[in-house]
């Protein structure tokens, strides 16, 4: 080989290549992992920006995000405070779409009749203070179904993950006691149960052991055939879960014009509102360092919220941003800034 | 390398004595070095490891010191962090592991050694070792949709029935339990156990087994006096081997142990290891102690194997060295 071939091969290494300009990287969380692919091959074939994502998992896209290593995050939990100053404070929480979790059992007896749960029993139940069937506090929620008398077997996820953090965190709303002794996080000290690896391991423990009850992503649920139960919202109503009911719980959350999106949607106000959805966001710099490729995020974001993007998770069973945080995405895209300064729009 | 230079500046002098011996050593001092770098890049290897795992597990070897493997507490929310159900879990499905596996590849091994036609000696070792090339997810979807389900509609009330007596087989039957993940792993070591010992057996003398049987042995005893302890220093390689693989092994038995951070007396119960939990909770782990945690525990995990590793080469050892005492005294 000549010196000028090891040159130019070197040059070629060194220098970024033309489509580097082009390219984004992300990591983070694997529940919306389907959907994200969806858009960025979309978003590819229409606009020839290629997006490499990582579903590596929340808290790994947070740590990536915060060492600089990828464009962008992704996580379905918010960072707390101390991860946000990790950042300087330089990090804009984006909702994509919305997740919900659903409480799925096995119980024969019941027939087809939909059980119906709320807050303070699914506390007793994930407390361990409820171990039978017929124990009274289900049968005061559900009159007429004939409940068994037999054991109550708890499931939860064994992995961290996004689900069981939005459990908890509508566990935590209503138990002083669930509270201090479990809190909420991707993975906790459960009191009960058996855990199991993902919505699979969960569903599939859940099937196999009659008495069981477990709770699964909503999606999974749906494209599975598991049967879920009602759960009874803020306002009184028991709500089965439904891509509709998730999107009607984000509408009725009252965001305010300022928010940093880090809202937690959990029993949220409205008659229609599933209680146990959360948003999931990308993480994404307030002031990026590389302004073509902050330019090129900005543009993604932007076609993100636009009705041909949101349609795509509907398709792909995630429930959609509602029109009114639509509408304020829409206003806070153009506060992100790159070196200081703000980003053209096109 | 001075010999070299000096080989070179006086090429006259040593070279029409042994040419192509001098050739030779030119070459081969290329190879043992390139060798060498070979057999020292696995010691560094080693030593970053350690060195990365500790350095990693810092902050919370800080915190928890040895209490980390002696407490029980396991809470992510809280940052408390004590893995000693994990290590239990770890040494008992292991333990159950090969109290199953080892007697059935003995016993496999002596039949393909000993008593079986020739015919079927190579098929039945080739579908055993065809078994260690499953990768160990498949073992654990196997285990979810056919192995728990005969377990708790079976093999566990039987169990219970029988033996129901003794606290290990007492309590509440859920299907995830220390015993299925044991029963699986016991399937995963069986090939490696197996076909160790088989070699090992297969190396044994003939001289050994003609003695035997000339003494009036029958073949059951020429076997039992005689071929497997002459081979029990192998044997019991071929042991840790199964061991080793047991110890570590993530995927199968995360899927079927139950995931509870919990000690039992009760192999019905659920459990949990080491190497599951790190696989469970480290993509999700967003706070800096609990992924310091989770290296101490994979640090914990390895001190756990050396150990394990140490006392069983310790053992063939005394054991090798028994076998020649053993024979003189035949």
């Amino acid at each position: 080989m000549t010196t000028k071939t090891l040159l130019v091969a070197g040059a070629m290494l060194l220098a970024p290549p033309l489509a580097g300009a082009q390219t984004l990287t992300g990591a983070g969380a694997t529940f919306p992992n389907p959907i994200y692919t969806k858009w960025f091959d979309a978003y590819n074939k229409k606009t020839s920006v290629q997006i490499n994502y990582q579903s590596i998992g929340s808290g790994g896209g947070i740590r990536q995000f915060t060492e600089g290593t990828v464009d962008f995050g992704a996580t379905d939990g918010p960072m707390n405070e101390s991860q946000i100053a990790a950042t300087n404070a330089n990090v804009l929480h984006v909702p994509t779409v919305m997740g919900a979790v659903v409480v799925t059992y096995n119980l024969p007896g019941v027939g087809d009749t939909k059980l119906k749960f709320d807050g303070n029993t699914l506390v007793d139940i994930f407390m361990g203070r409820i171990t039978k069937w017929n124990d009274k506090r289900i049968a005061a929620l559900n009159p007429g179904a004939k409940l068994p008398d037999i054991d109550l077997i708890v499931v939860h996820r064994s992995d961290g993950s996004g689900t069981t953090y939005v459990f908890t965190d509508y566990l935590n709303k209503f138990s002083r006691e669930w509270k201090d002794k479990v809190g909420y996080a991707t993975s906790v000290n459960w009191p009960v149960g058996l855990g199991g690896k993902g919505n699979e391991g969960v569903t599939q423990q859940v099937k196999q052991v009659e008495g069981a009850v477990g709770y699964v992503e909503l999606i999974y649920a749906i494209s599975n055939k598991l049967p879920y139960g009602a759960i009874k919202n803020a306002e009184g109503k028991f709500v089965e879960p439904s891509l509709e009911s998730v999107t009607a719980a984000a509408a009725s959350a009252k965001l305010t014009k300022n928010t940093d999106f880090r809202v937690s949607i959990t029993n949220a106000p409205g008659a229609a509102s599933y209680p146990i959805s959360s948003f999931t966001w990308l993480l994404v710099p307030k002031d990026a360092k590389n302004p073509a490729k902050a330019k090129l995020l900005k543009d993604f974001l932007t076609w993100m919220i636009t009705p041909e993007a949101q349609v795509m998770a509907n398709d792909l069973h995630y429930a959609s941003l509602p029109k009114e945080v639509v509408g304020l995405i829409e206003a806070r895209l153009p506060t992100l800034k790159a070196g200081g300064k703000s980003i053209a729009s096109n | 390398m001075t010999a070299l230079s000096e080989r070179e500046l006086t090429p006259d002098a040593a070279a029409p004595a042994k040419p192509s011996l001098e050739r030779g050593s030119y070459s081969d001092q290329i190879f043992k070095g390139l060798l060498t770098l070979a057999a020292l890049a696995i010691p560094l290897l080693l030593c970053f490891l350690v060195y990365e795992l500790w350095s990693g597990a810092r902050l919370a070897i800080g915190k928890f010191g040895f209490d980390f493997v002696t407490t029980s507490t396991w809470d992510p929310v809280t940052e408390e962090f004590g893995a000693f159900p994990l290590i239990f879990g770890t040494l008992i499905s292991s333990l159950v592991a090969l109290v199953i596996a080892v007697p059935l590849s003995l016993g496999v091994a002596i039949y393909l050694t000993e008593f079986a036609p020739k015919a079927i000696r190579q098929p039945v070792a080739f579908l055993l070792s065809l078994l260690a090339a499953i990768p160990s997810v498949v073992y654990g979807l196997w285990g979810i949709f056919v192995l728990i389900p005969i377990l708790r509609k079976s093999v566990f009330p039987l169990l219970r029935d029988v033996f129901g007596f003794l606290p290990l087989f007492q309590g509440a039957i859920y299907g995830p339990s220390m015993l299925a993940a044991g029963i699986i792993l016991s399937i995963m070591v069986m090939p490696y156990v197996m076909s160790v010992s088989r070699e090992v057996l297969m190396a044994v003398p003939n001289t050994q087994r003609e003695a035997s049987l000339a003494l009036g042995a029958t073949r059951w005893e020429a076997v039992i006096t005689t071929v497997v302890p002459y081979a029990r220093s192998g044997i019991i390689g071929a042991v840790i081997l199964g061991l080793g693989r047991a110890l570590g092994e993530t995927m199968a038995v995360t899927m079927l142990i139950g995931n509870r951070h919990e000690i039992a007396a009760s192999l019905f119960a659920p459990g949990y290891t080491m190497a599951a939990a790190i696989a469970n909770e480290f993509s999700e782990a967003v706070g800096d102690m609990h992924l310091s945690a989770l290296a101490y525990v994979a640090f914990v995990l390895f001190v756990v194997t050396v150990v394990v590793n140490a006392g069983a080469r310790l053992l063939i050892w005394r054991v090798a060295r028994g076998s020649g005492i053993g024979s003189k005294a035949l």
